[in-house]
């Protein structure tokens, strides 16, 4: 890339006089004009002036520099960067769709809401629940909505007193975070040595303030939590609910269903488990499960159907809902995305994306935690997490080795959490991943640990090979520029 | 066998893994798992389709599904997308990354972020704009909750009954569950009530105000003097509108707002059905490091060079976990591309135009349809920008225009009450199809007052 001529802000492109806008002749006899000035704003906002071939340029440039899944191997644990299919992003591109308001009637939107339905009932044969929205936006917005779920359980069944929400200490950073925003006091369940929960501990803590217990299976170091259906009897007794972040979903299709395992409110992350693609941050989407008895309390708008007159409806006034947490029906776009990869593998592939993402992770596990520090030794489910090298010796640190890994074309796995350990370094490989691409990975991790012990220093100012290095964060949070006339 | 083309794994590869796992089988990597918790019979799922069996089930769906010449709005309109931005969203590059955690291999998506934010900021007019929120409904929830964290204390956030009602049902559920006393400011005439405001805010109590601009019913409402009122009671001013209208109306903080939010939709976006559309919230300085979501910051790699990287970390999830600002995430991510690359083919210039083609559009429909006896706008004194309220002459009236509207192939806007209409005018509609809209609501309102017409010109 030229960095002189596309190296530059989109702001830095910008010549007065430039335009890049096609619009019809205005022939209309009113004009802003006519408002109030006071109505008005006084300058034109400070927006680029740019012509297409140079907008073309300079977006196009931007993008080689970044990285995703379609670049290369993305092992990047409790994310699930599987491969995105291309077919999906066909029909996420209808045009049909693309010219749909959420506002137009049942009637004329009968294909969209088949769409919506049809996907909220696959999830629901998925996860063994009864009901889903596919309102939320995210994994996060999931969370919340179920949270939201449980509470209106509550309140509808009295119990105004359950104030408390039980999060395991290795659970996501967003577990607490939710149950704050929902509303909750948090209260840690700690883990034993091999990163379960702690039973004991568990029930030393439940009272009947305690509305629900968040937790993922399996959990953020890959295990399965053996326990859960004792853990979903206690919890259950003490007149909680059980709530199952399905940030780790990927490696129970095909094995174990959430509502088998004694979890009453799920979420789904469709841009992990069901293959749409990040964008960088988003959209995604969360979709919110529940078992029988709390389709009621699910939000604002619902999809139900009318098998006798066979007709979609939306519905927005539910009683008993917990309210509304969208302006529609969600990032629809995504969960048509959501359907065509469930309709594309079918039920029999979709069942063996659990064992071979397992595969996977215990293959890539058990090629390197020999020079690789294993916390908890054995099987693993769609990932795991070293304690960083396994030679302490050389200062090398798990930051080092994820840069470095940076140079030979990998993005580096999630560093640094779970909080067990120091040095996480969490690896998930997913299904989408050839043996090739693995065994090319393993070698390269051998390699880094190999350079740690014979040339430390230069692992320590990795990567090398990259378009910048040595980004100073510390900077960027003392003096914050954040914006383009911050710069100048 | 081979295997699904999602799937690279072949036998001898599955064989040869396992062996290095120490499993003769891959179900022995689930030993741990126990029995009764397995699942006991396949999915009731269909079966593998086919790519053209996938694309024919779409073809079906998407035939049931009409695609209607739009005159509603309420946020969100079907607007012009430059076809640079379709082809240039596809790049896989920027589509399969995820949040750029790694500054050295992210420069793509930190610098388009970067780009949106300064975008926002100049929309605005506010310092610091975040990476993006869900919609503009939740980000006018998360304002809601940020006035209550900056206030400390109060809990209470006053929020105008002239908002979109979904909007206002969202604030309304996250009030409830983050126990926020959330009180309506009543409506006169079409415009938030300031007398009743600064009665509600006398009590000392309220943390946050949110206001919109333009109103649910179109309406440019005056909020002079509003800001004083609110930062004498030590409360913050929120301003919620949709980002097109930000490159002509007088901006949030030329208002005196704190915060801005509101969807970003109307930067050409498809409709979609609801989404995926973009939240904006934009902040002073003063409340940046309470502001939800990620932030990206200019600073510079080892060898000088200057670099984009996320920034302001520690309001965030992964490090606070439950003191975190917010519990966000994953956000709406590419959408800030999409809005980036609209801003920028689109300009000043182009963004005023836009403006000014559905101002003009909305007041030549606007008189047509006061025109027809019986019809009538709302509230005809107040200024509006590209949408109005209109009331028939009664909801039989409004039905027959409606759904007559529908049977030609119009959505002719989004009903409101029994008998009114709220219809918006974008630089998508021409006049032959206004006038097309016109003669169907005369004809519903008032039948067989056209159809002399009509034979008169034959």
């Amino acid at each position: 890339m030229n960095k002189e001529l596309y190296g530059k802000l989109i702001f830095e492109c910008s010549v007065p006089g430039r335009r890049g806008f096609s619009l019809p002749v205005n022939t209309y006899a009113d004009k802003l004009a006519d408002l109030p000035a006071e109505l008005l704003r006084k300058d034109a906002p400070a927006l680029p002036e740019v012509d297409e071939p140079s907008l073309v340029r300079h977006y196009n440039n931007l993008s080689t520099n970044n990285f995703g899944v379609d670049t290369g191997f993305y092992p990047l644990g409790s994310c699930t960067m599987k491969y995105n299919p291309k077919l999906n992003e066909e029909i996420a591109a209808s045009p049909v769709v693309a010219g749909l308001h959420p506002a137009q009637p049942d009637d004329t939107v009968q294909g969209a809401l088949e769409a919506y339905f049809t996907l909220q009932s696959f999830l629901s044969e998925i996860g063994g629940m009864s009901e889903f929205t596919l309102n939320p936006y995210a994994g996060a917005h999931g969370e919340l909505t179920g949270l939201m779920v449980i509470h209106a359980y509550h309140d509808h069944n009295g119990s105004v007193e359950r104030d408390t929400v039980l999060v395991p200490d290795s659970a996501h950073g967003t577990n607490p975070a939710s149950a704050n925003v929902a509303g909750y006091k948090i209260v840690e369940v700690k883990s034993l040595e091999d990163g379960t929960v702690d039973v004991d501990d568990l029930r030393s803590k439940l009272n009947d303030h305690v509305a629900a217990m968040m937790m993922t299976n399996p959990n953020t170091l890959g295990i399965f939590e053996k326990r859960i259906p004792e853990i979903a009897k206690m919890v259950h007794e003490a007149g909680a609910l059980m709530y199952y972040d399905g940030a780790n979903l990927n490696p129970m299709l095909g094995i174990a269903r959430p509502g088998d395992m004694g979890f009453d409110v799920m979420h789904i992350n469709l841009h992990k488990t069901f293959s749409t693609p990040h964008g960088g941050g988003g959209p995604g989407a969360g979709p919110v499960g529940v078992r029988k008895g709390l389709e009621m309390f699910l939000p604002n708008p619902r999809v139900v159907y009318d098998a006798d007159d066979d007709f979609y409806s939306v519905v927005t006034d539910s009683p008993e809902a917990l309210g509304r947490i969208s302006s529609w029906l969600g990032n629809y776009t995504v969960e048509l995305r959501a359907l065509a990869y469930i309709l594309s593998l079918g039920a029999d592939n979709l069942a063996q994306v659990g064992p071979l993402a397992t595969l996977n992770a215990n293959y890539v596990k058990d090629s390197l935690k020999d020079v690789y520090k294993l916390p908890i030794d054995g099987r693993c489910k769609h990932e795991f997490v070293f304690d960083g090298l396994a030679d302490k010796s050389t200062a090398v640190t798990t930051l080092h080795v994820a840069k470095r890994l940076l140079d030979f074309g990998f993005h580096a796995p999630t560093i640094y959490f779970p909080l067990l350990f120091h040095e996480s370094l969490m690896i998930e490989p997913t299904e989408t991943e050839s043996r090739e691409t693995l065994d090319s990975f393993i070698a390269v991790m051998r390699r880094i640990a190999g350079e740690a012990a014979t040339d430390p220093e230069m692992l320590k100012t990795a990567p090398h090979n990259t378009p910048v290095s040595g980004c100073d964060d510390t900077e960027a949070a003392l003096h914050p520029r954040v914006k383009f006339s911050d710069l100048s | 066998m081979s295997r699904h083309r999602y799937l690279p794994h072949t036998d001898a590869d599955v064989a040869a893994m396992l062996e290095r796992c120490g499993a003769d089988t891959v179900d022995r990597l689930f030993e741990d798992i126990p029995e009764a918790l397995r699942m006991k019979k396949p999915y009731e799922l269909p079966g593998e389709l086919s790519e053209p069996e996938v694309r024919r089930f779409f073809r079906t769906l998407d035939m049931r599904d009409e695609v209607l010449t739009c005159f509603a709005g309420g946020g969100f309109y079907d607007r012009y997308a430059p076809s640079v931005i379709a082809s240039l969203m596809a790049r896989s590059e920027f589509l399969t990354a995820y949040t750029p955690y790694q500054p050295e291999i992210s420069q793509g998506t930190l610098q388009y972020i970067f780009e949106y934010q300064s975008m926002m900021c100049a929309l605005t007019g506010l310092d610091v704009s975040n990476a993006s929120l869900y919609d503009g409904a939740t980000a006018t929830a998360e304002a809601m909750m940020m006035c209550v964290a900056a206030a400390r204390k109060r809990n209470r956030v006053l929020i105008s009954a002239t908002i979109a009602p979904y909007v206002l049902d969202v604030a309304r559920t996250y009030a409830r569950y983050h126990k926020v006393q959330l009180d309506v400011i009543p409506e006169k005439d079409g415009v938030t009530d300031r007398a009743a405001m600064q009665q509600m805010l006398s009590a000392g109590d309220v943390a946050g105000v949110i206001l919109p601009s333009p109103n649910y019913w179109g309406i440019l409402e005056d909020l002079t003097g509003f800001a004083d009122d609110i930062h004498a009671a030590r409360a913050l001013m929120v301003i919620n509108g949709h980002a097109l209208a930000l490159g002509v109306v007088k901006s949030p903080a030329e208002w005196g707002a704190d915060i801005a939010v509101g969807d970003a939709q109307s930067l050409g976006m498809p409709l979609n059905f609801g989404g995926p559309y973009l939240g904006y919230m934009c902040v002073t300085k003063a409340l940046m490091r309470k502001m939800p979501g990620r932030i990206v910051g200019a600073t510079i790699d080892r060898k000088g060079q200057r670099v984009f990287v996320l920034t302001l970390q520690a309001r965030e999830q992964h490090i606070r976990r439950e003191k975190a600002t917010s519990n966000i995430c994953s956000n709406q991510g590419i959408m800030t591309l999409y809005a980036a690359m609209y801003c920028s083919v689109m300009g000043a210039e182009g963004i005023r135009r836009v403006n000014e083609l559905s101002y003009g559009g909305a007041h030549y429909l606007a008189r047509l349809l006061t025109e027809i006896p019986g019809v009538e706008l709302v509230y005809p004194d107040k200024p509006f920008l590209n949408e109005f309220l209109v009331k028939f002459p009664s909801p039989e009236a409004a039905d027959a225009a409606y759904y007559d509207a529908v049977d030609y192939g119009y959505l002719p806007g989004i009903r409101v009450g029994d008998d009114k209409l709220l219809i918006a005018v974008t630089e998508m509609r021409g006049t032959e199809e206004m006038d097309e809209l016109a003669q169907i609501f005369a004809e519903a309102v008032n039948p067989g007052s056209t159809k002399g017409k009509e034979d008169s010109n034959e």
